[in-house]
């Protein structure tokens, strides 16, 4: 909107740049949304928020799951560790251990994400009881 | 005949059950949530096993407690309950290029095959202006008439050394 007036104004059309007064510096602004970006950190604690709820059910924890692994990222190992205690509370152990498949999956070529989150999680695995699928050999066919 | 019992007792349960609504048959309904092996969607709408037998039963029931006490083959059998395969499991590739490109090479040669066969049994003499001496005759002619002398055919005959440049 602004870049058709800016080349009028170049061209010497004077009379529209006088009645135009208001678009005195169209280089410097640009055409973006007005939406406020969220950060990183919002964005992990809304996840986080939204596993720790106490009496999350089966659907939700799915629904959460399912499109935390839509987005092109691996989740921080805060999400993680909230989403592994939902899964404590609804008796989900198969759970558990497919949302550690699912981020190794995630981090594709980059090898070094897994290694890093399983260090990160080490307690509250150990807590929980949940073995990794490297434990239970079912990272190889 | 058409109107067989037997006939209309296969028609009855073979064709039609899928598609009833009224009838409780266990059909692979799209309506209903399925099961389903997907990267991208790691807890599926349903469990791979719906109908547990009692051991399965017990071991649902143990998974209510502390998990530090599920032994290594409990946890796999509770994973297995609900996932058919696991993630290696899925991106695992097949053989199947293979029998494709066979099956495709095998198709050339018969087609393959069936023009040589053309060639030799269908095809008759080629004419005899295309015989060597013919040919010969007719570059010659070629050569005498200047054909194309600036950037074809004359042009690469060296008229002082009487051969091709």
């Amino acid at each position: 909107m602004f870049r058709p007036v800016v080349r009028l104004s170049t061209s010497g059309v004077r009379s529209l740049t006088r009645t135009r007064q208001c678009y005195s510096a169209p280089l410097a602004s640009r055409c973006y949304s007005h939406a406020k970006v969220e950060t990183d950190e919002e964005f992990d604690a809304r996840w986080v928020t939204y596993f720790s709820k106490p009496d999350i059910d089966a659907w939700e924890l799915k629904k959460g799951m399912n499109t935390l692994i839509g987005y092109d990222l691996v989740p921080e190992p805060k999400i993680l560790d909230s989403a592994l205690r939902a899964c404590r509370r609804l008796n989900d152990l198969a759970s558990a251990i497919r949302i550690l498949e699912a981020v190794k999956d995630k981090s594709g070529p980059h090898k070094d994400i897994y290694p890093y989150l399983i260090q990160e999680l080490q307690p509250t695995l150990i807590e929980l009881g949940i073995s990794t699928p490297e434990d239970l050999g079912m990272d190889i066919l | 005949m058409l109107t067989s019992r037997a006939l209309v007792r296969g028609l009855k349960s073979g064709f039609w059950r899928p598609l009833s609504s009224t009838s409780s048959v266990q059909a692979a309904h799209v309506k209903v949530p399925q099961y389903n092996n997907r990267l991208d969607t790691p807890l599926s709408d349903v469990p791979f096993v719906r109908n547990l037998n009692s051991e399965q039963r017990q071991l649902k029931e143990k998974e209510k407690g502390p998990w530090t006490k599920l032994t290594k083959e409990e946890k796999i059998a509770l994973y297995r309950l609900t996932h058919e395969l696991t993630y290696p499991e899925m991106r695992r590739g097949s053989s199947e290029w293979k029998t494709v490109l066979g099956g495709v090479f095998i198709f050339l040669g018969f087609s393959g095959m069936l023009v040589w066969w053309q060639r030799i049994f269908v095809f008759g003499e080629v004419p005899h202006t295309l015989s060597d001496e013919w040919v010969e005759k007719q570059t010659q002619r070629m050569i005498d008439m200047r054909i194309n002398p600036v950037g074809g055919f004359a042009y690469h005959w060296d008229y002082v050394k009487k051969q091709w440049k």
